[in-house]
């Protein structure tokens, strides 16, 4: 693969076992690569918008607005206002001469017309570049609306997602604090980084039901204002993910002395390890605790485990290549697939840290490739020459797989059914299994010749 | 109700944009550069653009999608982007070797001023485009226009940085198709074959953008307009624009820098718009039509006979681009249908009076706006109810809110299938038109009728 990876990437790679640890990340893109990556205003996008009783206005030329229109299936239970895409389409005009106005004009008009309980307002590189004041436009409306009405400083070319995620975290900032917390229970967290996508987050909200522990407010999935608003009620905050809401959890810390722990819910260990940190924390307030989350873990994993080990007779030592946008999730499908007895050959990430790379390598098997930003030839040629079975990945890797004949699986954005939870655990082995073992590749010109069997799992009618 | 949020009462609306009916201008460019052969397209500007693009080139049409970004940073954003294309370019060729770098431009090298040829001037100066391959740009702020004034820009940015004239002419018919599925494409050459017109199609993503497995991941896969051919555009006998509003700008440049004559057209969508396309080629060819392709008419003629009675009075509302609305409104006159409301989110004053001219024997009013969005869409339905959408994967909301059956055409396709592989061009473009229209009507008959009045035959 080599004479694919320009001598400046080199250090963009890294093979367990090999050299010493030894990468460079979190770099900017190479000017001229063919990047997966995205900008600033994309990050604060997709943090923030699943927050469904609120305003999402882009301030900004139509194309930021009309590529964000509900891409994410960020599901909500109630108000779907987040789901139109509200745009100031500044033209040329407005390029030479301001935004300012049309910018006011459209916060007025929405507000009035769809009185959302709060206002994001997005600022583009555009809106930055013609220097429009949004705070002065944000404040105005604000005191004539009575609603907070928020800029988010969001320029694309300020940097990658990583910064848009800390722009959101700012911005959301800006509501915890303000509303009433009576009434909020003793032992109640806040979800910070899940975005409700296919509905996981419900499945965690049940867990933490069932273990006694209130949610104040998710965030951002299935968001609301008002709880976001009283968030700083909750006694912890439970983050996951690497990136996206970390930076909240800390400026909550901060400001409102709020601990926080890390959580992921991709994978058994995981899962069962967040619930017990979660038990752990409240175990003073509420002895219990640790007694029901162990029961549920129990419950959970009795009805999980066999049917997983029918799904692990087809996939035993089939291999996996992963290339997800944050490095936290890889982690968790590392150890997730252990437990389908497949191997995986290239854990990679858009955005990930030294650190997290480092944490990452020592999970790895030996063998197994590290890369940060992999631009799709990198991509192509790993997946060709380790002969993976299947790539995790999102929209733009999808179509990469599928063209050298190789499964695959969404774990982005664009992913139907949840993943998260034991029951995503269960969904995401059906998953692997039903795209590692379908009869199509069985016509793939890399696998000319071989011939597979009848899947166990079809056999045994799973 | 998802937009439940759309009130029926229509107010006017200046300062906003509510669910748009087009996006922005470096998409359509990079659809037109992916058209090329062996051509990487390139946004000059920060890569967020860039990934937003590919992305929903992706989604649409379910390919692997290159482009490669300045990858402008705060910097480039005061200083200018000059040094990050000029790296840029010397990356892409030694890490991808494209023949062709398509550049286009972003909103922000635009608001910048980046001066894209010049830049691509000095880096040929400076050795860093290796002889024999080539850097086209085109200029394509979003805060003008639409995806499809950047697919017009990046075709004009093809003829004016790759048409020569050698004086010697070459005897072809330069096509410009406009944008296009890749299957309309095939479409459109398959037809010239028939008629024995050798053409110059550009840009044809036929084979890029619909591409077979081949178990081998091709960046540049062999498909596109050769490079050859876009060179000898000069030198051809004549260029058929299709669709105004994509295709024309292209062609009147080739008029007017090496006098090969232009004919501007409408898509070829619908029975008299290909009619007129093909009397067109026939013309400027010098040839005769074959009883093959006037076999394929008669199929289409036969099969409006047949079925105008299910298609008869049924009002649709159509969104697209203009010279896609502009041709499908004419074939649902014609089949005796009425197009009560239409959007489209390109700007432009002719598409209303064309629309107002087309429609004007129907009878009864058109609501029609442009630019426009859905929201508008959704109140006008609202307030008078149609049978049919037809429209991008973005009406599947109205189609949901308000129930009304959606056949998808247009850009993008999100959520289904078939538009890189089945056509809507030409005659037989016009048969699958009916057929799904068709279906679509008619399954929602099967599904809203009683038990009484269910009916097996049609
Ligand atoms: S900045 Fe301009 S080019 Fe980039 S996505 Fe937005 S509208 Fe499109
Ligand atoms: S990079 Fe800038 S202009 Fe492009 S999508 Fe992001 S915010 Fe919009």
């Amino acid at each position: 693969m080599n004479t694919q990876v320009l001598e400046e990437r080199q250090d963009q790679f890294h093979t367990v076992g090999g050299s010493a640890f030894e990468m460079a990340c979190n770099r900017e893109s190479l000017a001229g690569a063919v990047s997966q990556r995205a900008c600033v205003f994309c990050g604060s996008r997709v943090v923030l918008y699943p927050i469904a009783d609120a305003l999402h206005l882009v301030h900004g030329p139509l194309g930021c607005a009309a590529y964000t229109w509900d891409i994410r299936g960020a599901l909500s239970s109630g108000p779907e206002l987040h789901r139109m895409s509200f745009c100031t389409d500044l033209r040329e005009n407005d390029v030479v001469f301001g935004g300012e106005k049309k910018l006011a004009r459209a916060l007025d008009e929405l507000i009035d017309r769809h009185s959302p309980k709060a206002a994001f307002v997005y600022s583009t590189c555009i809106a930055g570049l013609i220097g429009d004041d949004m705070d002065a436009v944000c404040a105005r409306a604000e005191s004539e609306k009575g609603i907070p009405v928020i800029a988010v400083r969001s320029e694309g070319f300020k940097g990658n997602k990583r910064e848009g995620y800390s722009a959101a975290c700012r911005a959301m900032m800006r509501l915890v604090g303000t509303g009433d917390t009576s009434g909020v229970p003793r032992v109640a967290v806040n979800l910070l980084g899940d975005y409700n996508l296919a509905g996981e987050l419900w499945i965690i909200r049940e867990y933490f039901r069932r273990m006694g522990v209130g949610v104040v407010a998710n965030v951002t999935g299935d968001g609301r204002v008002e709880d976001l608003r009283r968030a700083h009620g909750a006694a912890l905050n439970v983050v996951q993910c690497s990136g996206s809401t970390m930076e909240l959890a800390k400026m909550m810390r901060e400001a409102h002395g709020t601990p926080f722990i890390r959580a992921s819910y991709l994978g058994i260990e995981d899962m069962a390890a967040s619930l017990y940190a979660v038990a752990d924390f409240f175990k003073n307030e509420d002895p219990e605790i640790v007694d029901r989350t162990a029961c549920l873990v129990r419950e959970k994993l009795t009805a999980l485990m066999p049917r997983l080990a029918l799904y692990r007779q087809d996939l035993e030592g089939k291999k996996a290549a992963i290339y997800v946008g944050g490095a936290f999730k890889a982690f968790s499908l590392v150890k997730a697939f252990r437990h389908l007895g497949m191997r995986v050959a290239l854990a990679g990430s858009q955005t990930g840290t030294r650190e997290d790379y480092e944490e990452l390598a020592a999970i790895c098997d030996p063998g197994c490739v590290i890369v940060d930003d992999a631009n799709p030839l990198e991509l192509s040629a790993f997946l060709e020459k380790e002969d993976v079975d299947v790539l995790v990945g999102g929209v733009k890797e999808r179509p990469i797989a599928y063209k050298l004949g190789v499964g695959f699986c969404d774990h982005n954005h664009e992913r139907k059914i949840p993943l998260e939870g034991f029951e995503g655990m269960e969904n995401f082995a059906r998953e692997i299994h039903a795209t590692v073992t379908s009869p199509v590749w069985r016509f793939m010109p890399r696998r000319a010749g071989r011939t597979g069997g009848m899947p166990a799992c079809l056999e045994a009618g799973i | 109700m998802l937009l439940r949020h759309t009130p029926k009462e229509i107010t006017g609306r200046e300062a906003l944009v509510i669910n748009p009916a087009k996006t922005c201008q470096p998409i359509g460019a990079m659809v037109a550069a992916l058209g090329i052969e062996g051509c990487l397209p390139h946004s000059h500007g920060s890569q967020g653009c860039c990934a937003y693009h590919r992305s929903t080139l992706s989604r649409h049409y379910k390919e692997p999608v290159m482009a490669a970004t300045s990858s402008f940073t705060e910097g480039a954003s005061v200083f200018g982007g000059q040094a990050n294309l000029l790296a840029a370019i010397q990356t892409i060729f030694a890490l991808y070797n494209p023949e062709v770098i398509a550049v286009h431009t972003t909103c922000l090298s635009e608001t910048i001023g980046d001066d894209v040829p010049q830049i691509a001037e000095k880096a040929r100066q400076e050795g860093k485009v290796p002889p024999g391959k080539h850097v086209i740009n085109a200029s394509t702020p979003s805060y003008v226009g639409s995806h499809v004034t950047g697919f017009s820009n990046m075709c004009l940015g093809i003829v004016k940085n790759l048409a020569v004239k050698t004086g010697k002419r070459n005897g072809k018919i330069n096509i410009i198709p406009g944008f296009t599925e890749p299957s309309d494409m095939e479409e459109i050459k398959r037809i010239c074959a028939m008629m024995k017109v050798p053409v110059i199609l550009f840009p044809d993503t036929s084979g890029v953008l619909n591409g077979p497995l081949t178990g081998k991941y091709l960046m540049f896969p062999k498909a596109g307009t050769p490079v050859e051919e876009l060179k000898a555009t000069g030198d051809s006998r004549a260029t058929l624009a299709l669709g105004e509003w994509a295709s024309a700008d292209a062609a009147k440049y080739l008029d007017s820098a090496f006098k090969v004559p232009p004919v501007i057209l409408d898509l070829p969508i619908g029975l008299s718009a290909t009619d007129r396309f093909v009397d067109a080629l026939r013309k400027a060819a010098g040839v005769t039509v074959p009883a093959s392709v006037e076999f394929e008419r008669g199929q289409l003629l036969d099969v409006m006979a047949d079925m105008h009675p299910y298609l008869y009075g049924k009002k649709v509302a159509i969104a697209g681009d203009p010279d896609q609305v502009t041709a499908l409104a004419e074939f649902f006159l014609v089949l005796g249908m009425l197009p009560v409301h239409i959007v489209t989110g390109t700007p432009g004053k002719r598409f209303e009076e064309r629309i107002h001219k087309m429609t004007g024997t129907m009878g009864r009013p058109v609501n029609v706006k442009c630019p426009g969005d859905m929201f508008l869409l959704h109140q006008w339905i609202k307030n008078e109810p149609v049978d049919l959408l037809v429209g991008n994967t973005y009406l599947k909301y109205i189609a949901r809110d308000e129930d009304i059956p959606l056949v998808r055409h247009g850009f993008p396709i999100l959520d289904r299938i078939g538009h890189s592989y089945f056509p809507t061009v030409g005659y037989k473009g016009g048969l699958r038109l009916i057929e799904k229209i068709l279906t679509a009507l008619m399954d929602r008959q099967d599904r809203d009728s009683t038990e009484t009045g269910f009916e097996l035959v049609m």
